[in-house]
């Protein structure tokens, strides 16, 4: 595998940079970066996962500092995500055995892209309207207890001030946890508005709740695929961080000058586009049809 | 592009004066001499490398491999007549390899097809004096396993159809030398004296590491006379093959090593550029 370093470092920095302006770790852009760069799917996701942490360990430090983060909510959510990466791993290491991985991870992404692509462009393009027309915004006010507040085994959260049922805390912490094992993501743009819709956690405290969990979660896919699969890259992530970290902060300085829609409507747009784009991939008939995996070695 | 050309002036000096001791060339030689000749003389050759270890490094973006050798007690008219042909090969490492084949599947090119292969040659890589029809016949590469097309591919499954078997073997010899692993050099090998030559073959960028077997073919007028071989180590350089061992010996410490140089560099991060 020959790759240009400059190339690399650019592709670190334009995440980071976008990282830094949309609050997103950026593990969903990175990994099919690499993919487009013609790294091979089972590096990319397990690299991409390292790179996760470095920049969520940036960001959570700063929400330590703040105190906005809901130790006992990212524990639980912990539970629940070790659980879900230790499945995803094993889905993982089965689909690349019977060759189908590349394709589950191409699906993957153009499915939760797509779906959340697009939901963000509808709800920031409908928010872009409201602000222009003059009529008031009528604030939708959710109803305080929906189906998920009804379930048992009920547990008290004091620093985000909720009392609800362990069962959504685990579920969500699970179904990101297998999403990080396969696609190489934080899952930050999934838990995110999970926690805010689904169990109503004040929005002060989701983002170093949710880069506290991602942490803990990517860094034990990073061991999972480290053990069971050899696929990361040390010297691919380290580049990919560096550039990654110093574009995060002059992306966060750009962000504070676009308003929240925008801001919101352009991830959007940037989301489909990588959705769109993998999923051509699959429709198109590639140049070979044959391809040839070496058993027993990466190289 | 790194030319990475490695030298070893195999100079037998010994051969080159017997060559010179041989009788003069008759005017007009029949085959019957060429018989003679043949039994009198025994030819033989030897290869040489300057190095046997080669280390590359992470942008290694492919080199030529020089490889130098000698023909011994070469007969000088037929030498000059250019009857003897040198085929060069440079073998890697082998592993078994899957081959898969992509089918249409609800509009989508998804993997169904795939046959294991046991011991495939990792990279082949050929030179030759001249094109490799006029050498020798083609029953003479098939018996000296000769050529990417004629290396014997073993499937791990004999018993599937015989029909399937051949296309996934011809699609692997394809996409082998798509990816530049199976190369040929027809006139990679040159004759720079009676005695001595030169062959030239390509290392791709994907060289795999490990031990490459370098052998030598001499043909005398279309019949194989002799083989030499040699072995070349390719080694990932210093730094690098060390930490390709460890994230393999030592995956779990590998692990919590990057882990660590995540949070590394994350937190330097924070402390170079100060945002709070």
């Amino acid at each position: 595998m020959s790759v240009n370093v400059f190339v690399l470092l650019a592709m670190g920095a334009a995440v980071g940079f976008l990282s830094g302006m949309f609050g997103v770790g950026g593990g969903f852009l990175i990994t099919p970066l690499l993919i487009f760069y013609n790294i091979p799917p089972a590096i990319a996701v397990a690299t991409g996962a390292n790179q996760v942490i470095a920049s969520s360990f940036s960001g959570a430090l700063a929400h330590l500092k703040r105190k906005t983060i809901d130790f006992k909510l990212g524990s639980m959510l912990l539970v629940g995500g070790i659980v879900g990466s230790t499945a995803g791993a094993v889905v993982f290491a089965l689909l690349r055995r019977v060759g189908q991985l590349d394709l589950f991870i191409s699906l993957l992404y153009v499915g939760l892209l797509g779906a959340v692509g697009g939901l963000m462009l509808i709800e920031s393009v409908n928010a872009i309207r409201a602000s222009r027309s003059t009529a008031a915004p009528t604030l939708k006010k959710s109803g305080q207890h929906n189906w998920i507040h009804r379930l048992p085994f009920k547990m008290r959260f004091r620093a985000s001030k909720l009392f609800v049922s362990v069962i959504p805390v685990l579920g969500i912490g699970a179904g990101i946890g297998f999403l990080s094992a396969i696609m190489g993501v934080g899952g930050g743009f999934i838990m995110i508005p999970a926690l805010i819709y689904l169990l109503k956690v004040p929005t002060n405290v989701v983002v170093g709740t949710s880069l506290f969990q991602i942490i803990v979660v990517s860094a034990y896919t990073t061991m999972i695929h480290a053990t069971t699969n050899q696929t990361v890259d040390i010297f691919l992530a380290l580049v990919l961080m560096v550039g990654g970290v110093a574009g995060a902060q002059y992306g966060a300085k750009a962000g504070q000058k676009l308003r929240g829609e925008q801001l919101r409507a352009l991830l959007a747009l940037l989301v489909l586009a990588v959705a769109l784009r993998l999923g051509f991939d699959l429709f198109v008939r590639p140049n070979s049809l044959y391809s040839l995996t070496s058993l027993g070695g990466l190289m | 592009m790194r030319a990475a050309v490695l030298m070893l002036a195999a100079l037998l000096c010994t051969t080159a004066a017997v060559a010179q001791d041989a009788p003069p060339p008759q005017p007009v030689p029949g085959a019957e001499d060429d018989r003679q000749r043949a039994q009198q003389i025994q030819e033989g050759i030897q290869i040489g490398l300057s190095m046997d270890r080669i280390s590359i490094t992470a942008d290694f973006s492919g080199a030529q491999l020089t490889i130098f050798g000698a023909l011994e007690n070469p007969d000088s008219l037929l030498s000059r007549q250019g009857r003897y042909d040198v085929v060069v090969v440079l073998e890697g490492p082998t592993r078994p390899v899957v081959v898969r084949r992509k089918s249409r599947v609800l509009g989508m090119w998804i993997n169904t097809e795939s046959e294991t292969f046991l011991n495939v040659p990792m990279s082949y890589s050929i030179a030759s004096t001249r094109a490799f029809q006029d050498i020798t016949d083609p029953g003479s590469y098939r018996r000296l396993s000769l050529g990417a097309d004629n290396i014997h591919l073993q499937p791990a499954d004999v018993d599937d159809n015989p029909v399937t078997i051949e296309e996934f073997t011809a699609a692997l010899r394809d996409r082998k030398k798509a990816g530049g692993l199976f190369t040929d050099n027809i006139g990679g090998v040159h004759f720079l004296s009676q005695n001595l030559f030169r062959a030239t073959l390509s290392l791709a960028p994907s060289v795999p590491v490990g031990t490459h077997k370098a052998r030598a073919f001499l043909f005398r007028q279309g019949v194989f006379i002799k083989e030499a071989s040699t072995q070349l180590v390719i080694v990932k350089s210093g730094f690098e093959q060390a930490v390709f061992r460890f994230a393999n010996n030592h995956s779990f410490a590998y692990g919590v090593f990057a882990i660590g140089l995540a949070m590394l560099t994350g937190w330097l991060g924070r402390i170079v550029f100060k945002r709070d």
